[in-house]
């Protein structure tokens, strides 16, 4: 398999392919080069290929991070450099809950032959399907209310641990089902006990399911919108939740927003690049295995 | 005896913190939602200050006007959306199914759309769709046309927002059917080649029918989000002008915290919840008739030989 052969295609097949990519990459192009530009060079009429990069959109949005001072800052809105604080601190933490306790639950659910795997499948897809949207009314009433978590970030958290490990649990069902069950009575001879034949020896195991299952954790945790928007308050905000705030009707600053914008976007694009392998078996496994 | 308890209660350890957080965040709060779909409820009083009023909600909401027109554009939008990127998706796949260079670096490329966050993808398009420094209405401005009104419009506004979703979600299909291809028996592709099929015989004849589970469950899956699209639709038009992009997601969220009736909004969450819970359950049953199916012929397969 070292050496493959490759086929060869006519020019118009990787016209094709050329003109794809810049449509999938373009808009994203465009963000990039608008947030690394002057307002003046966005609204001038000219080409907007040419123009000098600068930083300073950058320095605006994370002016509170800044260990200089930049000259054409005369005032610093912390907004954003807190909201980024917040969506980091509530997507790490809400990954690894989730991946924790859905782990735990996945391995209970093949090994212990609890419930059958019929069960399991169709209530992750019934819990798939429930909208953001939907949770939107029960979710407030109860946090605000009852709980009174409503404005912290554990609030936010929790919700997100939640919408998100019906998804892992059935993702990383998969990958345990694999796990060849004698390896594990082995090292239960050697005097493992349950769960150190969990954390030792399985869990070592299913690395590529636990990376998809964290990505697309993480994903959902960082860019989420209209939970975050309800629950939060002025010091639990998220990036996406501020983003919104600040697009008002007219006369926006779309330098510094795409500035934003692209600073909220970096972490999934870097995840893509590194991990599109496992990215695609979480898709395909949701698709095909149903 | 002490640690044949600890084997015994091993599983409901495990399980016991999943399930309470479910409990707790999940379920709780759609039956909670279910009962505050009765009442006649405003934010700022507590859920058992709320009048019970019975069925009124939902027959409010189904003599109400412009409810209909945001199920109506809903409905609309999950259509056209899902139709176009079935298309394209399964199209380009059929098209770029080769044995060529770098392959997985366009996947790479491809996913990108829908690793970022929606609230972004609605920034990068409304910016645009920017009536004086948008790409779109520069580029027709310097080839001498008339710029086109993407978002104040309610034809355009629904196109451009069906444009970003299919710009988002077309690679979702494309890889997953691109999967499928790559997974299909090469015996009845060569057999196919050996009895002398053309190419669009092998896609018609062969390929598609191979492929239709695994496009049928893409299909409702994609179905099932599309009806869950909202930030890309709330950047770029808020639901407007007019009522032409609103959809339901986004009318239950501004019931709630615009209008202020949050019984209302749970009754028109209960009735989004309806309506995707028989897709779900279309494509259970239908995953289920396709895995008799296949026990069946293997069971005839064995009794064959």
């Amino acid at each position: 398999m070292a050496e493959k052969i490759y086929d060869k295609q006519n020019p118009a097949y990787y016209a094709l392919l050329v003109a794809l990519v810049v449509m999938a990459v373009g808009p994203i192009l465009m963000m990039l080069m608008t947030s690394l530009k002057l307002n003046v060079d966005i609204m001038s009429s000219t080409s907007s290929l040419f123009f000098m990069p600068t930083i300073r959109n950058y320095e605006t949005a994370l002016c509170d991070f800044l260990w200089y001072e930049a000259a054409h800052i005369d005032y610093c809105d912390k907004t954003f450099g807190r909201a980024l604080v917040n969506s980091l601190i509530i997507a790490l933490v809400s990954t690894v809950l989730t991946l924790v306790i859905g782990c735990m639950a996945a391995y209970a659910l093949v090994r212990f032959r609890f419930m059958g795997r019929d069960t399991v499948s169709l209530s992750t897809l019934t819990m798939r399907m429930v909208p953001p949207a939907v949770l939107l009314v029960p979710v407030f009433g109860i946090w605000t209310f009852q709980f009174q978590i409503d404005g912290t970030r554990a609030g936010i958290i929790l919700v997100y641990v939640a919408m998100n490990l019906p998804f892992v649990i059935w993702i990383l069902q998969s990958f345990i089902v694999q796990v060849p069950i004698q390896l594990e009575e082995a090292a239960r001879m050697d005097g493992a006990g349950p769960f150190q034949v969990f954390f030792l020896v399985v869990l070592p195991l299913i690395k590529p399911g636990l990376a998809a299952a964290a990505i697309f954790t993480f994903r959902v945790a960082w860019n989420e919108f209209l939970l975050a928007n309800a629950l939060a308050d002025r010091n639990s905000r998220t990036v996406p939740v501020t983003i919104v705030n600040s697009i008002t009707e007219f006369d926006i600053d779309w330098g510094v927003i795409m500035a934003t914008g692209m600073l909220l976007a970096i972490p999934p694009i870097i995840f893509t690049f590194v991990a599109s392998r496992q990215i695609i078996t979480g898709m395909t496994a949701g698709a095909v295995k149903g | 005896m002490q640690t044949a308890n600890v084997n015994r209660l091993t599983p409901y350890l495990f399980l016991a913190p999943a399930a309470v957080i479910m409990a707790v965040a999940l379920l709780y709060p759609i039956g909670y939602m279910v009962y505050a779909s009765f009442l006649d409820w405003n934010p700022s009083q507590r859920i058992g200050e709320a009048e019970f009023v019975g069925l009124r909600n939902y027959i409010n909401l189904l003599g109400d006007a412009s409810f209909r027109e945001s199920f109506w554009v809903t409905m609309k939008f999950a259509m056209v959306v899902v139709s176009l990127e079935m298309f394209l998706g399964v199209g380009l796949a059929l098209l770029l199914d080769r044995n060529i260079r770098g392959m997985s670096v366009l996947r790479t490329l491809f996913i990108l759309p829908m690793m970022i966050a929606p609230i972004v993808v609605g920034l990068m398009w409304r910016y645009m769709y920017h009536p004086t420094v948008g790409i779109f209405n520069r580029t027709l401005k310097s080839m001498g046309f008339d710029p086109i009104p993407w978002l104040s419009d309610g034809n355009w506004a629904f196109a451009s927002v069906v444009i970003a979703d299919v710009w988002q979600w077309t690679p979702f299909i494309f890889i997953l059917s691109l999967a499928a291809l790559q997974s299909l028996p090469q015996s009845a592709m060569e057999a196919a080649k050996i009895d002398g099929a053309t190419g669009w015989q092998q896609i018609i004849h062969i390929k598609l029918p191979l492929m239709m589970p695994v496009l049928i469950v893409t299909l409702l899956l994609r179905l099932i989000d599309a009806f869950k699209v909202l930030e890309v639709i709330l950047v770029l038009t808020n639901g407007g002008p007019g009522l032409s992009t609103e959809i339901l997601s986004l009318r239950i969220s501004r019931t709630a915290s615009e209008f202020r009736e949050l019984g209302e909004a749970a009754a028109m969450s209960n009735y989004l919840l309806i309506l995707l819970m028989i897709l779900t359950f279309a494509m259970f049953l239908y995953n289920k008739a396709v895995e008799l199916r296949a026990a069946r012929l293997r069971k005839a397969a064995e009794e064959d030989l």
